[in-house]
């Protein structure tokens, strides 16, 4: 079984590029509908913590799961199983790249990839923008000037919105309790 | 003593890693870039571009390649261990108490109070790399690249796969800067 766990998730972090939500489909039909391993049920609640828990969704997921199915051992069989194709793959990489990086063709293709990924990174930005209130919006508008023109570090920030957001919780539910 | 940096480097990027992938570039690149000046906004770049046409989550990526590029392997392995440790952790605490935590008013609130950071982490995550702090390391070097980003906005928005969107302007690159 946790044999299994690692081979299920070691194909899942080989053939997953980009990261992230491109994972959760694959993760959904490999545990849920080949394994069994997961009620969908369950499988979603769980979701929802792993996007919320700090860390990539694809590793949140995988200890999730591998929990659920065979304990702690479980849980480490399935991160190693995300973990070490990337890793291996980077590392690869990593060693060839020092080497070929001064190359002319390699320049020229990194030169321009690198606007290519500014824009995917953009994206995002636009699409989540939509699902915050006007207010929200100015928030992290705020938070984006202080991080890249002033230089903040994000995690005070982010400390900070999750205070806000705590008190914010407090004082709507001591209003309705009141009222 | 690098080794030590490293860890706790990516030990921090691991904990404060809320939002997922793209909201950790902001604090991979205030940690790593902006503090420890290990490597320049240009080779960030590159390392998020390679990191989109290999598998696996861009915060395990650029653990790999940075901790391999400031510590040789056992470097990589420092960093990708401490970037999945609290992940591993906080996952396995969540999991054991999830009926506990699912209807927490406060951890809901934190949550929600949360997401606009995240938004303007991601938002400040592109514009260092569009505007680096130094003139030498800037990834925007002609008119091609605000064409090649309008493109790949474009791309994006209308749902095209990101590595065939990566792959495309490392072609036009050959082609335009040969």
């Amino acid at each position: 079984m946790i044999w299994q766990l690692f081979i299920s998730f070691f194909r899942i972090g080989l053939f997953t590029f980009g990261g992230g939500y491109a994972m959760i489909p694959l993760i959904e039909r490999e545990v849920i509908d080949r394994r069994g391993w997961v009620a969908r049920e369950e499988f979603l609640e769980l979701l929802t913590i792993a996007q919320s828990a700090p860390g990539p969704i694809s590793l949140n997921t995988s200890v999730f799961v591998g929990y659920k199915v065979r304990g702690l051992l479980g849980a480490v069989a399935a991160i190693l199983g995300v973990v070490i194709p990337s890793f291996v793959v980077i590392l690869i990489v990593a060693i060839f790249f020092a080497n070929i990086r001064h190359n002319e063709v390699v320049d020229a293709a990194f030169k321009a990839m690198r606007p290519a990924v500014v824009a995917l990174i953009v994206a995002p930005v636009i699409g989540l923008a939509g699902t915050l209130n006007l207010w929200l919006v100015a928030v992290a508008a705020l938070v984006a000037v202080a991080v890249w023109w002033l230089g903040w570090s994000p995690i005070y920030l982010l400390l900070a919105g999750a205070a806000a957001g705590i008190a914010w919780s407090v004082w709507s539910a001591r209003k309705e309790g009141r009222g | 003593m690098i080794y030590l940096q490293l860890f706790i480097s990516y030990l921090k990027i691991g904990f404060f890693g809320f939002g997922g992938g793209y909201a950790m570039l902001s604090l991979i690149q205030n940690e790593i870039v902006e503090q420890r000046g290990w490597i320049t906004a240009s080779e960030f770049a590159d390392i998020i571009a390679v990191s989109q046409i290999t598998p696996g989550p861009i915060a395990i990526n650029s653990a790999t390649y940075i901790g391999y590029t400031i510590g040789g392997i056992a470097g990589s392995a420092v960093a990708t261990f401490a970037v999945c440790l609290p992940a591993l952790t906080i996952m396995l605490l969540l999991t054991r108490f999830f009926l506990l935590l699912k209807s927490n008013r406060y951890v809901s609130g934190a949550v929600a109070g949360m997401k606009p950071v995240v938004v303007g982490m991601i938002a400040a995550a592109a514009l260092l790399l569009m505007f680096p702090q130094s003139a030498d390391e800037a990834n925007f070097i002609d008119g091609w690249s605000w064409a090649l980003f309008a493109l790949t906005l474009l791309g994006a928005y209308k749902k095209v796969n990101p590595i065939l969107l990566i792959l495309f302007s490392a072609v036009a690159g050959i082609v335009v800067y040969m």
